[in-house]
Formats: structure tokens, sequence, C-alpha cells
């Protein structure tokens, strides 16, 4: 009983707060109601036994990625975008077109065979050091790849961001 | 006892926000959160599978998707910035250099 409590609350608030989060008017408003979302997927992952990915959701998605679009939206002065229209022409074909995608994976998900019992926890599963002896050896490549993505999202931002010099 | 599926219709039903987000707004920042938004949905559903099956694979899989959406934020929000230093405007219906 006390698990499903716990379910339906995290379900509940991550749905709103998404709701809320692209229904907002001010972009700033946004940003805020997306920092609480983000804290509460962190606490469905912790409900999840994945210690470590509730850490890093912290970490850089409110720690990191969110402080930038913060500091992006609090950048560029929207008074005049905020009191126009928010929504694109085609609003109510979206609402349509997102209505029956939802449905359609609902309807697909009755034919999935699930096993009902809970499964028998491994020890180590989701805790930090399990996952680091994992990205070290077996992920090895693909963790440098990702370093190498990161240097050239730092490039790329600079060059983007970077006002041109007058001759 | 949560059946796995309850979690795969929670991130069902985020992902649907995220595009509706991305398709009815106008705001070229609020659509980019709305990426942001569907990424999330993925990492849960990645993660609720990653407990069903107890396989790590699928947090490992989280770690990227969320290395990923780091340079992603970045590079969008660059893009944002100069847009907004160009044509003054983050509406997406008004900028349209692009059209033919």
């Amino acid at each position: 009983m006390l698990p499903k409590l716990f379910f339906f609350y995290f379900a509940a608030m991550i749905t709103g707060l998404s709701v809320l989060v692209v229904t907002r008017k001010n972009p700033v408003h946004s940003v805020l109601w997306m920092l609480l979302l983000f804290f509460n997927i962190a606490g469905l992952y912790l409900f999840l036994n994945a210690e470590m990915i509730a850490i890093i959701q912290v970490i850089v998605y409110a720690g990191a990625i969110l402080v930038l679009f913060l500091f992006v939206v609090l950048l560029l002065d929207l008074k005049k975008e905020i009191a126009g229209e928010q929504y694109t022409d085609i609003w109510s074909i979206a609402v349509s077109l997102v209505a029956g995608l939802f449905l359609l994976v609902i309807i697909t998900f009755q034919a999935f065979e699930i096993a009902d019992s809970e499964p028998v926890m491994l020890s180590d599963l989701g805790q930090p050091d399990a996952i680091g002896r994992m990205l070290y050896t077996e992920y090895l490549f693909p963790f440098e790849i990702t370093s190498v993505i990161l240097l050239v999202a730092i490039i790329g931002a600079i060059v983007l961001a970077k006002r041109k010099l007058k001759e | 006892m949560i059946p796995v599926t309850w979690y795969m219709m929670l991130s069902a039903a985020i992902f649907c926000i995220g595009i509706f987000g991305f398709i009815a707004r106008r705001n070229v920042i609020i659509m980019f959160i709305s990426i942001e938004l569907m990424l999330n949905a993925v990492n849960i559903n990645l993660v609720a599978m990653s407990h069903y099956l107890q396989d790590m694979r699928g947090q490992i899989l989280v770690f990227f998707i969320i290395a990923v959406a780091a340079a992603e934020a970045a590079i969008g929000l660059a893009i944002i910035i100069s847009l907004f230093r160009n044509r003054a405007t983050v509406h997406v219906d008004e900028i349209k250099e692009m059209e033919g």
C-alpha cells in the first residue's frame, strides 16, 4: 500500500508540474517549476533504487542545466514576448496529435506480458561504485566519447554566443 | 508492488506533454525546456526498466543521456542568445529567414 501511495504522489506531482512547465506565460516561472519537477524525478529514481542517477539528476540537471536556462532567460529582455500570444495557431492540432499518441501508447501497453513479482534486488544495483566499475570497464569507449562531445559543446557554445568583432 | 506498466504510462504522459509544448508554444526557450522534458521521460522509462530487469545497463544509458542533454542545452542556449541578438525576438513564427 505504502509504495503505491509514494508512486501516486510522485506521478501526480511529475505530471502536474510538467503541465505547469509547458503552459506558464513567463519563462522564469517555467524554469522554476522545472526545478521542482527535477527534484521530484530524483525522488522517483531513489524510489527505484537508482541512487547514483538520483544524485546526478540533482547535480547536473537541477544544478547545472537549469541554472544555465535561468541565466539565459534572465539575460534576455522578454517583456514584449510575455505580453503577446503564447501559442502557435496549430495548438489545437498539437492537442489532438498528442492525445492520439498517448492513447496509442496506452493501448500498446495492454499487449505487454509483465511479471507480477517484485524483482530480487541485487545488492549493488544502482550504487555509485558498481556503476563506476561498469563505466570504466565495459563502457570505457562510450565514456571517452562523452568527453569529446562535451568538449565540442564547449567550443560550439563559445563560437555561437561570441559577439562578432568589429574590423 | 507497482507494475512496470505504470512507470511506462507516466513516462509516456510526460513525453506527450513535452511534444505538446514543443509544437504549440511560440517561445523558443519553452520549446527547449520541452525537449529536456522529453529526455527526462525517456530517463524515467530506462531507470524503471533497469530496476525491473535488474540490469545496470539502463542506468549507464541514462548517464550518457544526461551528458548529451547538458551539451545540447549549452549549444541550444548559445543559439538562442545569438538569435535574440540578431532578431530581438524569441517567437519562432517570426523567424522566417530559412523559408524557401
